[in-house]
């Protein structure tokens, strides 16, 4: 039995889509025993969402739900019913940690306000997460991931001046929430163990974008000490060069060296004897935009000769901040990136063996590990309600009144 | 009353720029003493701000976000004054000292064996030439937790490749995800996302080691590739590329089904984002708008048509938009159920009843900089309420209190370290 680095915490999880699950991804994948609890007949929304195989729907290979659920057990119930309430009840006992994405208001109505909750298990950490918190007038307003970023985050200087702001890529603010989540989570989690307190955490998605280090936070402060807003900068502006997406043989490479940084650029493209001339480096010269065109000019060529991965090698032989812009091929096949293990391939009964993302992070002594491939919709029922001391025909009559 | 959850542990933090800090302010919040290590000797670019000793000409031509200290004016310490800094030095305290001087490793030994956590976010060969391993570091004190926040590995051939966030988003494939579709990539903003995603699962990572070390005793070195990292977030592209080969795009800000964007609304420089789902989505709509006559055009009569006609459809719904505010088109689509909100700027995020409501903000002093209203904590916990216990940290301003309280050290040894160049609260004049 491999030493799990929260080989001893128990979660039960009633997450949907992406922010709640990917919190108890987290948990599950660093070892928590995570019992997902999803509607009969229809399970998690991200089911329903893709990628499929050849785009063809199917609620077991949700590429999405695969990814976001892996090392989770799932049971089915209709928390609508008495007798699911009555088994909800039993996890929630044994449960150190209750993570739930709902809509605020619904735990309530199902029974299962935090103070309710508490008289069957003082120590518990309930998580909500969800739109915009438990309080406030936006509460019960709905969410999408361009908004999160609207709202919360720093859309509004994201994009160029001469168009309108633009979002981050897919769904990635979502995860960050996720993310955000279950650091509160583990806090809470602390308190429980070491001091006997349980407690209610909220997260608003809202607020994981503005409390974020994503600019977010510093342009608030910005504002707050000059009174100026951070915007969008005309296409092709900003101070100091090269900075920015330059065309490759086979794509973009990326470099940032500017100003102090300027000498490595130089270097990069082999000192040729156009930079050695005095007024590449007079004062002023990272602010001239004519300058700035020669030297982008002088680059592109450079460039184009080269596929972003040579660029990005001979860039780095200069210690210039850089990157080639890789598409999700071009990772996956990345040799520095496999041979560390990135990626895991998992085995899964419906949807076969697949490529994913591994480990976020390595813990030396206690290594991240895939236990089980997300579970098919209800795959443990029947071992989750034995355990809980259910008699097989007792899954049976859930199973016929449609609880299970 | 309860203690805060991570009371009674001690994070050394030797960490730069945005993600290391990010995380060290995670673990402060929750109560850790973070203890921060800089050196007097040394700026890092971009760490404590722009510059050292800015004159206010210099000032006056940086971003508000980086370098618009309070008035645009250096004060006396400009270093402790800066937006990109302050945004994540929170719950935090302040030492310096200077490994390469003489002494310099003798004093970190002395604060690893009274601490519980070291985290560093260098390139791998910088903390090779430091002498700073893992090995060091249980040397000292067997069961350390160590967290290093490496760009893309400590080992192998990137281990030592120079990169910010913005490098590492490009290499793992979030660039060519996100930006205007119709533009090439140099229209990209940079933006911190990775550096969030770090500091994050970085907390995360070192709360689950301290988890299992309550259980077993041991610490452990954890290895957190910043790009590695991040690649979780774009999991829903990377399954598509393993199902189905396929490379993801990016759609600006549209959704891959839904009609969706980013609407001009009243004033200058203001939009509003919505999302229309479904046919009852499109029903509400149409009813908020009072049932224009276009809404009837068949093209619009279905989800899958309306998305193949996004633009005409965006023409029309701009149209309406600019007649309103941007909080108006929330308040409007909203109450009828439709996803739609503004795009905030940084004035209307200070003003929005919503954040002021749930008292995101919060009134912070600081000896430096003043007393100012900052952003706040990202979550809520209700017995043990986490707050900004103690502003943006000044540049070694906690010396007295880890030398002489927690190393001991005699008056005279702290005078000594002071002429060594190891304590003080001011860079030298001579670093720009």
């Amino acid at each position: 039995m491999p030493d799990l680095a929260l080989g001893d915490v128990k979660v039960l999880d009633l997450t949907n889509l992406v922010a709640g699950p990917y919190c108890t991804k987290l948990l599950a994948d660093y070892g928590a025993d995570v019992i997902k609890v999803e509607i009969p007949g229809l399970g998690d929304g991200a089911r329903r969402l893709g990628p499929f195989p050849g785009d063809m729907p199917h609620r077991e290979k949700s590429g999405l739900f695969l990814h976001l659920n892996t090392n989770k057990q799932s049971i089915t119930l209709d928390l609508q019913t008495e007798a699911a309430g009555i088994v909800i009840r039993e996890l929630i006992r044994e449960a150190d940690i209750l993570v739930e994405s709902f809509r605020p208001g619904t735990m309530a109505q199902l029974g299962m306000a935090y103070e309710s909750l508490r008289s069957i298990n003082p120590t518990l950490v309930m998580t909500s997460i969800s739109n915009f918190g438990q309080t406030g007038p936006y509460r019960d307003y709905r969410l999408t991931d361009v908004m999160v970023y609207g709202m919360g985050g720093e859309m509004y200087s994201t994009g160029i001046a001469e168009r309108e702001p633009v979002k981050l890529g897919v769904n990635v603010l979502l995860y960050q929430a996720g993310a955000t989540a279950s650091v509160a989570t583990m806090g809470a989690l602390f308190a429980a163990r070491d001091q006997g307190i349980g407690q209610h955490v909220d997260v608003s998605i809202m607020e994981t974008q503005a409390g974020s280090i994503d600019r977010r936070m510093s342009t608030l402060i910005g504002f707050q000490y000059t009174g100026e807003i951070t915007g969008r900068n005309p296409h092709g502006s900003g101070a100091g060069y090269p900075f920015g997406a330059t065309p490759c043989s086979d794509g973009y490479f990326e470099v940032s060296a500017g100003r102090g940084y300027f000498p490595r650029a130089v270097s990069m493209l082999g000192s040729p004897a156009e930079l050695d001339d005095p007024k590449w480096y007079a004062p002023g010269a990272q602010m001239d935009m004519e300058l700035k065109q020669e030297f982008d000019t002088m680059l592109m060529i450079w460039s184009l000769e080269r596929t972003k991965s040579e660029a990005w090698a001979i860039a780095q032989e200069s210690r210039v901040l850089s990157a080639p812009l890789n598409t999700m091929g071009d990772l996956a096949v990345d040799p520095e990136f496999n041979r560390r293990g990135a990626f895991v391939e998992i085995e899964h009964p419906v949807a076969g063996t697949l490529k994913y993302p591994a480990r976020p992070f390595i813990m030396n002594d206690c290594p991240w590990s895939i236990r089980r491939p997300a579970p098919l919709l209800g795959e443990h029922n029947s071992e989750v309600l034995s355990r809980l001391g259910y008699r097989a025909e007792d899954v049976v009559r859930l199973r016929q009144q449609g609880v299970i | 009353m309860p203690k805060l959850p991570l009371e009674g542990i001690r994070v050394l933090d030797i960490t730069v720029v945005w993600a290391g800090p990010y995380c060290t302010q995670f673990l402060g919040d929750l109560g850790a003493e973070v203890i921060r290590i800089e050196s007097l000797n040394t700026f890092v670019p971009l760490g404590r701000g722009p510059m050292a000793h800015p004159t206010e000409e210099t000032l006056r031509e940086m971003s508000p976000w980086t370098g618009g200290t309070p008035d645009r004016q250096p004060g006396a310490r400009a270093w402790n004054r800066y937006p990109i800094f302050n945004a994540h030095a929170r719950n935090k305290l302040g030492m310096t000292l200077d490994f390469l001087r003489p002494g310099g490793m003798d004093i970190f030994k002395r604060l690893l064996k009274i601490s519980d956590v070291l985290v560093e976010n260098n390139p791998t060969e910088t903390m090779e030439r430091l002498g700073i391993s893992y090995q060091l570091l249980q040397g000292q004190n067997p069961g350390i937790i160590m967290l290093r926040m490496p760009a893309y590995g400590n080992d192998g051939a990137y281990q030592n490749h120079r990169a910010y966030g913005l490098h590492i988003e490009g290499v793992i494939g979030h660039t060519l995800q996100r930006g205007y579709a119709d533009m090439d990539p140099s229209a990209n903003t940079s933006v911190l996302m990775s550096d969030a995603a770090a500091g994050t699962q970085g907390a995360f990572a070192v709360m689950a080691a301290l988890h299992h070390r309550k259980r077993t005793g041991r610490g452990q070195l954890i290895e957190l590739s910043q790009a590695e990292n991040t690649m979780s977030f774009l999991g829903q592209s990377f399954m598509d590329h393993s199902m189905n080969g396929r490379n993801a795009a990016t759609l600006g800000n549209r959704h891959p089904y839904a009609v969706q964007g980013c609407y001009p609304c009243k004033g200058e420089d203001r939009w509003a984002t919505i999302t229309i789902f479904d046919d009852n989505d499109w029903t509400a709509f149409k009813q908020a708008l009072g049932n224009p006559d276009w809404c009837r055009e068949e093209k619009f009569s279905d989800s899958i048509s309306r998305y193949h006609y996004h633009d005409d459809l965006d023409r029309h719904i701009g149209e309406w938009t600019q007649r309103f505010d941007s909080y108006e088109v929330m308040q409007l689509l909203q109450n009828v159920g439709i996803a739609a909100g503004p795009v905030m700027d940084q004035r209307d995020a200070y003003a929005d009843p919503h954040l002021n409501q749930r008292e995101f903000f919060e009134v912070v002093h600081q000896e430096d900089t003043g007393t100012h209203v900052y952003p706040g904590i990202a979550y809520k916990m209700s017995e043990t309420p986490i707050k900004t216990r103690r502003g943006p940290v000044r540049l070694g301003e906690d010396n007295e209190y880890v030398y002489k309280t927690l190393l001991n050290c005699t008056d005279e040894e702290y005078s000594e370290l002071e002429a060594q160049g190891h304590i003080g609260m001011d860079y030298p004049e001579e670093i720009p």
